[in-house]
């Protein structure tokens, strides 16, 4: 149906088309599909064995690390395991089936533990090995297999480079920090300069574009100290400010809902080599804000279709460090959400916590590629061959058996 | 051919109110083998000094930590760990505002050019403890020194500096038959990643005739090398694999005990291959001129490397001596370093002021334009395409910066109609000249000449 004769037909269904809750403007635009994918990176390493305690287990106690208050905001997942009490707000979700984990999962990297080579891995798809990086990341290569796929199809979002998304096949890239605030004339003003340069120009107008839809307007009309204030204020990085999980979810989910069908983002402060309980529930509550944040940008039709994948670099040492925090480890967990997800589980081949089931002694034993949940992810929601999976999007990769995440 | 205003602006780092633009090509070369004024008024701290007193200490204090752990002691020793970290970042954020001021003041700018340039082909960057910061002084003391001289002298002080050999994992390889390799079974080996960048990024280019087995037989050339905090780079025999090694069909070592002669002679000899000449000189030209520069430019660049065995100068002045750098047309769109500090040496900024406002005059907002200060992506560095840096997002945050960060730093903002004289002089083009007078205020003819494609391409 083209856009006229779907004009007519809303006319003579006697719709008002704009008041269409399904119909938002840009979504005529060519679009691989209605389903929506959400990577979230936790920079830092985040602790798996703290956000999703395992606290069944019979080994859990001896690790010296405090255990979920389940007198206070934890609560019980399935009798072997708790979630932290500071994603207590994520409770509606975990029983509506919308909210799962993956448990003792990892990228395959070992033993050096760096955040720069593990963070580079996990957005570059591959396994650690003395070759070079690959120079485009997963999610990219991803977007390359999408039927249809344009420039608005995938959406890095933050000021970062995000690996994950770079390569060939072209993307957005926006933060709301880069928010652009200029007087009406201005605006008429830097158009005009650009003219005599087409690939300045064009990127002119994205960038006004994006401008006035993340949020505020791009014409400005206060004084020239208010509009200063203003811009300075957007150009602090999200860390600093107090809810980035919160302000990047509301851009990704206003994407989403148009044209874009994947969006990346990172949250930060995972490192918690020192006072973890006074540290993560900080970072907790981001997560937390950041996915229900999604949840309600994306809407009910929307959020149906989405699936959200948080994912971070390594997990953290199984006992207790020193200094009321956790070292660099191996096997964590993994946070996946969305009203595409077969949530309410979390999935796990758990490998125990006693001195000969811990890694090296010391961190949680991965027993599961990180990687094969989120090929399943792709192959369930994009319909992406098993093949294609194992060879481009992360080579070298054996999917294995099916965990069943999506509904 | 030569044009004074178009030196200052492709070659040069931008057009200042105070300082002449060089009267000739000549000029514009001599300034290279002049005394280096801006690093003895604005002076960064040499590598050496910096591995000594902050890597040391950091070291020390790790070690004390370690010996002291479970203890009231260890928390000391943790919070002197932070203090000098964060100290470290202070100086990083420092030497960020001292480039910037060396870019403002400069009379020779071609140098301070030609270091960002060979500085982001040496990319390296630091993983561990402080020697993240050490970026600057890495730079000041491994590049800068050799801008002028011979391309195989900046390649060893670059390729076998502690930086390079820590960033891509040198230190930690052993020859499958060293010593170490042999007395650790399992645990000691071979590491390709400094090799197989010296002949992709540095030396031949991922094109150049290279096999993987002279990548693996460079990388066994190059075992031994390692560092210490105190003495920097040494030759540690015990992890050389004995020789000889055949790089590009030449053998290397082998009649005697492994030493580094062979690895600088191995080195000497890449400088000068003509696939090393064609990739580097093509790459300078591309930093400099165009994406896609002039094939008789990049063969008369080209041809001055292999007659002078790579004298730099000579290539250089190949460059300058060429038409097709000096086509008028707009060049290539400026990097955010070069882009802020053009416009910080157009509005004159004092040292001081950038100093107090660096996070939101220069660190944060390079970032958003898609330069992590000292962070780069990957060892092949910054991106030369002018895509990469013309995004939607780039470009806002270059807007955002003109039209609001001079007035955030200076009291009293030049007339705008002033200022495009100041910024473009003869290659103002006549849109713009009216945007500045025809903006309602000075920060938005500011702005707005600094958003302009005459200001933002070189």
């Amino acid at each position: 149906m083209d856009r006229r004769s779907f004009l007519a037909r809303s006319a003579a269904l006697g719709c008002s088309l704009a008041a269409s809750p399904l119909v938002t403007p840009v979504s005529f635009a060519a679009t691989p599909g209605d389903a929506r994918l959400v990577v979230i990176i936790l920079r830092g390493g985040m602790d798996g064995l703290d956000v999703v305690a395992p606290y069944g287990d019979p080994d859990f106690a001896a690790l010296g690390r405090p255990g979920p208050d389940m007198n206070g905001d934890a609560f019980d997942l399935d009798g072997r395991f708790a979630l932290h009490g500071a994603l207590a707000p994520l409770r509606p979700l975990w029983q509506a089936g919308d909210l799962g984990f993956a448990h003792a999962v990892s990228i395959p990297y070992r033993d050096k533990r760096s955040h720069f080579d593990g963070q580079d891995l996990l957005e570059a798809g591959v396994a650690a090995s003395d070759a070079p990086l690959p120079d485009d990341g997963w999610l990219n290569r991803l977007v390359q297999h999408l039927p249809g796929a344009s420039a608005e199809t995938a959406y890095a979002i933050g000021g970062e480079p995000f690996r994950i998304l770079s390569g060939p096949a072209p993307v957005s890239r926006w933060t709301p920090e880069a928010d652009l605030r200029l007087s009406p004339q201005a605006i008429l003003l830097t158009r005009r300069v650009m003219q005599s340069d087409p690939a300045m120009a064009a990127a002119l107008e994205s960038a006004f574009a994006l401008a006035g839809r993340d949020g505020d307007e791009l014409a400005f009309s206060g004084s020239p100290g208010d509009m200063m204030a203003a811009m300075r204020d957007d150009m602090m990085a999200p860390r600093d400010r107090n809810r980035p999980g919160r302000v990047l979810a509301e851009f990704a989910g206003a994407q989403l809902r148009d044209a874009a069908r994947i969006a990346c983002y990172s949250l930060t402060g995972w490192d918690t080599h020192k006072s973890q309980e006074r540290h993560l529930p900080r970072s907790l509550e981001q997560l937390s804000d950041s996915l229900l944040a999604l949840q309600s940008a994306l809407g009910p039709e929307a959020w149906g279709k989405t699936t959200v994948a948080a994912v971070t670099e390594f997990g953290r040492t199984a006992r207790w460090n020193g200094t009321g925090g956790t070292d660099h480890g191996t096997g964590g967990a993994m946070v996946l959400a969305g009203g595409a997800l077969r949530g309410g589980r979390v999935v796990t081949d758990w490998p125990g916590l006693d001195d000969g089931a811990l890694y090296e002694g010391r961190d949680l034993r991965p027993t599961r590629d990180l990687r094969t949940h989120l090929a399943w992810l792709l192959h369930g929601q994009f319909g992406i061959g098993r093949s294609t999976l194992e060879t481009t999007v992360f080579p070298g990769l054996d999917m294995g058996s099916d965990p069943g995440l999506l509904l | 051919m030569f044009d004074p205003v178009l030196a200052d602006i492709r070659f040069g780092c931008g057009r200042s109110p105070r300082i002449a633009a060089p009267g000739s090509a000549r000029e514009l070369l001599a300034g290279l083998t002049a005394p280096d004024r801006m690093a003895h008024i604005f002076p960064i701290m040499s590598f050496d000094a910096f591995s000594r007193d902050m890597v040391a200490s950091a070291h020390t204090l790790g070690r004390i930590r370690h010996l002291t752990r479970g203890t009231e002691a260890e928390e000391l020793a943790i919070d002197q760990i932070r203090r000098l970290k964060r100290n470290a970042r202070k100086m990083q954020s420092e030497w960020l505002v001292t480039h910037v001021t060396r870019r403002v003041n400069s009379q020779t700018p071609l140098r301070e050019r030609l270091e960002s340039f060979w500085a982001d082909h040496f990319t390296t960057r630091g993983k561990t403890n402080v020697l993240a910061e050490a970026g600057s002084p890495y730079v000041e003391s491994a590049i800068r020194p050799h801008l002028a001289g011979r391309f195989d002298e900046l390649l060893i002080a670059a390729v076998t500096h502690p930086m390079m050999l820590h960033y891509l994992d040198q230190h930690a390889s052993a020859g499958p038959n060293s010593p170490q390799a042999l007395k650790y079974p399992g645990k000691k080996g071979l590491n390709e990643n400094l090799a197989r960048e010296v002949l992709e990024l540095h030396t031949l280019g991922v094109d150049g005739p290279y096999t993987q087995t002279d990548v693996r037989e460079l990388a066994e050339l190059l075992t031994g090398l390692a560092f210490t905090t105190e003495g920097g780079t040494e030759f540690r025999r015990p992890l050389a694999e004995p020789g000889p090694e055949t790089v590009l069909g030449k053998s290397y070592g082998g009649d005697h005990p492994a030493r580094l002669k062979d690895i600088h002679d191995a080195l000497r000899d890449l400088a000068r291959h003509p696939a090393t000449a064609r990739h580097v000189a093509g790459k300078l030209a591309v930093h400099f001129v165009a994406d896609a520069p002039n094939a008789d430019l990049l063969r008369a660049m080209e041809t001055a490397w292999l007659d002078t065995d790579g004298d730099l100068m000579a290539v250089y002045r190949a460059m300058l001596g060429h038409p097709a750098a000096w086509d008028p047309r707009p060049g290539n769109a400026k990097q955010p370093l070069d882009f802020i500090a053009s416009a910080c040496r157009a509005l004159d900024i004092p040292q001081y002021i950038l100093g107090k406002r660096f996070g939101i005059a220069l660190l944060q907002p390079m970032r958003l334009m898609g330069q992590v200060w000292q962070t780069p992506p990957g060892p092949d560095g910054l991106p030369e395409a002018d895509d990469a840096w013309l995004t939607p997002q780039g470009l806002a945050a270059r807007l955002q910066w003109g039209f609001t960060i001079p007035q955030a730093l200076l009291g009293a903002l030049p007339d705008p109609r002033d200022f495009v004289e100041t910024a473009l002089g003869s290659r103002a083009p006549a849109e713009v000249r009216f945007a500045a007078s025809a903006a309602e205020t000075r920060a938005d003819g500011i702005g707005v000449v600094l958003a302009s494609p005459a200001f933002q391409r070189m």
